[in-house]
């Protein structure tokens, strides 16, 4: 009976399918979980560096306010502004959300757990991140409203900016691990992780997030202070919730690329008996939380970059300097015979 | 061929409303930017929005009742504004409070000085996208609200400052308590700067933003922290010391390239000064009584006006008509922290006054926001109004 259930989904092409949706299903519930969760330790550890108690009301220690928040969110009214262009306006949300979720399928959370083990993993990866930017774009046009559209403008020279300069560093990993597959990366770091001969350009990776991700020091597409909520401000209820979940599904899968590439993803930081005693994907998930605390420390420790500032540090500092490190990488592993598959 | 037309396209300048609903307009500031992309052209304040006729309100209210409406004008720093009134008033009736209710209220207005730099600093933090400042900065300020609330019964708007001295004594150990927290705020303005003082952040975002040279502050009638971040040291507390302020020391904090970054400077600095001036109100104060002993202009007791006739009526007198005030006017100005607060005062002989002229401080600071952020970034703006100090309350008045 089992040996024919596990048969029907391993090899009959509705069984496969079947199969996929569960994995997708076992990937997207958590992380949708974890999403909720991120809001509220955002909350919480925000609430710690400022002195003050944070969501503390709903359940214990306010531990369902996500779900309070989710609630709230679904039971408001959509306002459409009359000037807004209808289908791109909805659809806005809804782009960056699939787009958040959609990069999931490529990250390993231990050896071979991924949903699609692909051989060009981190061009994927690099892809889906990139088009979420036209998420905020059609949300800033589609608004009809200068506030929204100076966010979306911000955010489109943001995100091409900071892009390029991570292209670098992924290529700078490219080298040291030899392979596009996001598996075979992680296997890569098994003696030494790539945050330590890759130091500099692990920084600038992290930066680049933040910035990709529309952090803070990096908000300017939201600019609470300066475009009052940029491109989502004319948006309320479920379709600003689909933002906000976009949002901080990125700052997870940012991290968790983070993770693969610098930290070691699933592997213990020591390869010997009581880190190997913990299961690989918890490892990934702690490495994923402190990336993403020391997303919420910076957002709650420094003020916001101006748009010209940002730029400036992506395309006159970022860039040559990860140009170069590149450059230096691959001449080091060529004079000292260290390419892999050479 | 040649018949391919070059056309020339003049793209307009577009503008948008900054406000009254903005975060970062520090209450309901409307202001239209002509913006090229994101460089200003052209920042045009509107005020009027918070406006509620206070300068004809006063004409129909006794000096006494007058007093609370200078509490709203601007709510950030009461007392000190109360204090130009109360300041006026006696200059026309030819009293002076005694020595302890001087010293109050040199002690409340110093307060209400790192009342207001506080919000102030935290808020333009805020502006520039720090946000614990802000609320590092609201639980510090809330021991200086307890304070005020302890000698005068509200947390804001005070009706403290009476002509002729201030309203109350202070409660027992009030001083007490003002003094150990003197000694542990030090600590917590090390804190605040550790945020933002040496952040390079901070820094690129203040840094030569709406520089404002000496001559031109003059022009532009600045006081204050602005006008002092430009070069010019002047003080209206050294300069023409009202009260005790000629008993104190103090430094007047001058910076020189008059940007953004030495506004924020500045206010820091002068919140350490009036902590001094705070420690040495502490030290030379003494026992005594807190107002005029004239019963013509100060009230009687409760206990006294349960024994003596006389007590009561005029207690009755003062609380329905009035005293009056002789003809004449005045300008007395005090160094409100935002910079010279005057009230131009014109007494007619009755219990009203005539006209009660307001110089708000911000008002001038203002005007001025034009010409600071001209060719600026839209964020810049943000910047420039948080390092002005605006309130709307006495700008609108």
């Amino acid at each position: 009976m089992i040996e024919s259930v596990i048969d029907f989904l391993l090899n009959d092409p509705i069984g496969i399918v079947i199969l996929t949706v569960i994995k997708a299903l076992a990937l997207l519930v958590p992380l949708l979980i974890a999403v909720a969760y991120l809001t509220y330790a955002e909350r919480k550890v925000m609430a710690a560096i400022q002195l003050r108690k944070g969501p503390n009301v709903v359940g214990w220690f306010g531990l369902l306010q996500p779900f309070a928040d989710a609630i709230k969110m679904m039971t408001k009214e959509t306002v459409i502004p009359s000037g807004a262009n209808r289908v791109l306006f909805v659809m806005a949300p809804m782009l960056t959300f699939v787009l958040a979720m959609l990069a999931w399928a490529v990250i390993p959370m231990n050896d071979g757990w991924a949903i699609a083990n692909i051989n060009v993993g981190i061009l994927y990866l690099f892809a889906i991140s990139s088009l979420g930017v036209y998420g905020i774009i059609i949300a800033g046009w589609s608004s009809n409203s200068k506030y929204a559209f100076l966010g979306a403008m911000r955010s489109a020279a943001q995100m091409v900016s900071y892009e390029v300069s991570m292209g670098f560093v992924l290529v700078t990993v490219l080298l040291c691990a030899g392979s596009l597959n996001l598996t075979d990366i992680v296997r890569a770091q098994t003696k030494v992780w790539f945050f330590i001969p890759l130091f500099p350009m692990f920084v600038i990776f992290f930066i680049s997030a933040l910035a990709e991700t529309n952090r803070a020091p990096f908000d300017l597409p939201e600019g609470e202070s300066e475009i009052v909520a940029g491109f989502f401000v004319e948006y309320s209820s479920m379709s600003f919730g689909l933002f906000f979940l976009g949002e901080y599904a990125n700052m997870i899968l940012m991290s968790a690329m983070t993770a693969i590439l610098f930290l070691g993803g699933w592997l213990p930081p020591l390869n010997m008996e009581p880190f190997t005693w913990v299961p690989g994907p918890i490892w990934l998930i702690l490495k994923i939380c402190a990336l993403l605390f020391t997303f919420i420390w910076v957002r709650a420790t420094f003020p916001r970059y101006r748009y010209d500032q940002l730029m400036r540090l992506g395309w006159k500092v970022f860039l040559p300097f990860s140009l170069g490190w590149l450059v230096l990488t691959a001449g080091v592993l060529m004079a000292l015979g260290w390419l892999p598959n050479a | 061929m040649d018949e391919i037309a070059t056309r020339t396209v003049e793209i307009d300048s577009h503008s948008i409303n900054f406000g009254p609903q903005h975060p970062a307009a520090h209450g309901v500031l409307r202001l239209i930017l002509e913006l090229d992309g994101e460089i200003v052209e052209r920042a045009d304040p509107h005020i009027g929005l918070l406006h509620r006729g206070t300068e004809k309100l006063i004409e129909h209210k006794t000096y006494m009742q007058a007093v609370p409406y200078f509490d709203r004008l601007d709510y950030v720093s009461p007392m000190c504004e109360e204090h130009a009134f109360a300041l006026a008033v006696e200059k026309l009736l030819g009293i002076a409070p005694p020595d302890r209710g001087q010293w109050i209220r040199v002690l409340f207005a110093e307060i209400t000085r790192v009342l207001n730099h506080l919000l102030n600093l935290t808020t333009y933090a805020l502006d520039v996208g720090a946000i614990t400042p802000a609320l590092w900065g609201f639980e510090e300020r809330e021991k200086l609200m307890e304070f005020h609330e302890a000698a005068s019964g509200a947390r804001l708007h005070a009706n403290y400052f009476r002509p002729g001295g201030v309203s109350k004594d202070l409660p027992a150990g009030l001083t007490d308590r003002i003094g150990e927290w003197a000694e542990t705020f030090p600590k917590f303005m090390d804190d605040l700067e550790t945020l933002l003082t040496g952040n390079r952040i901070w820094k690129q975002r203040t840094v030569d933003i709406g520089v404002f040279s000496a001559e031109q502050a003059l022009a532009w009638g600045f006081s204050g922290p602005p006008l002092r971040a430009s070069g010019v040291p002047w003080d209206l507390r050294r300069s023409q010391p009202y009260d005790k302020y000629a008993e104190v020391e103090f430094n007047i904090p001058v910076a020189r390239n008059g940007d953004c970054y030495d506004r924020y400077l500045v206010r820091l600095a002068e919140i350490r000064e009036s902590l001094k001036i705070i420690r040495q109100c502490l030290a030379k104060m003494k026992p005594g009584p807190v107002k005029v002993e004239d019963r013509k202009f100060s009230p009687p007791g409760r206990s006294e006006m349960k024994r003596s006739m006389e007590a009561l009526i005029h207690h009755f007198k003062l609380y329905t008509e009035g005293y009056h005030v002789p003809a004449g006017s005045t300008y007395s100005v005090v160094e409100t922290p935002k910079g010279e607060f005057g009230v131009y005062l014109v007494a007619d002989g009755t219990n009203k006054p005539y006209r009660c002229k307001i110089r708000s401080t911000g008002f001038a600071f203002l005007q001025a926001v034009d010409v600071m952020a001209k060719r600026h970034m839209l964020a810049d703006v943000c910047a420039i109004i948080g390092s002005l100090d605006i309130v709307f309350g006495e700008i609108d008045r």
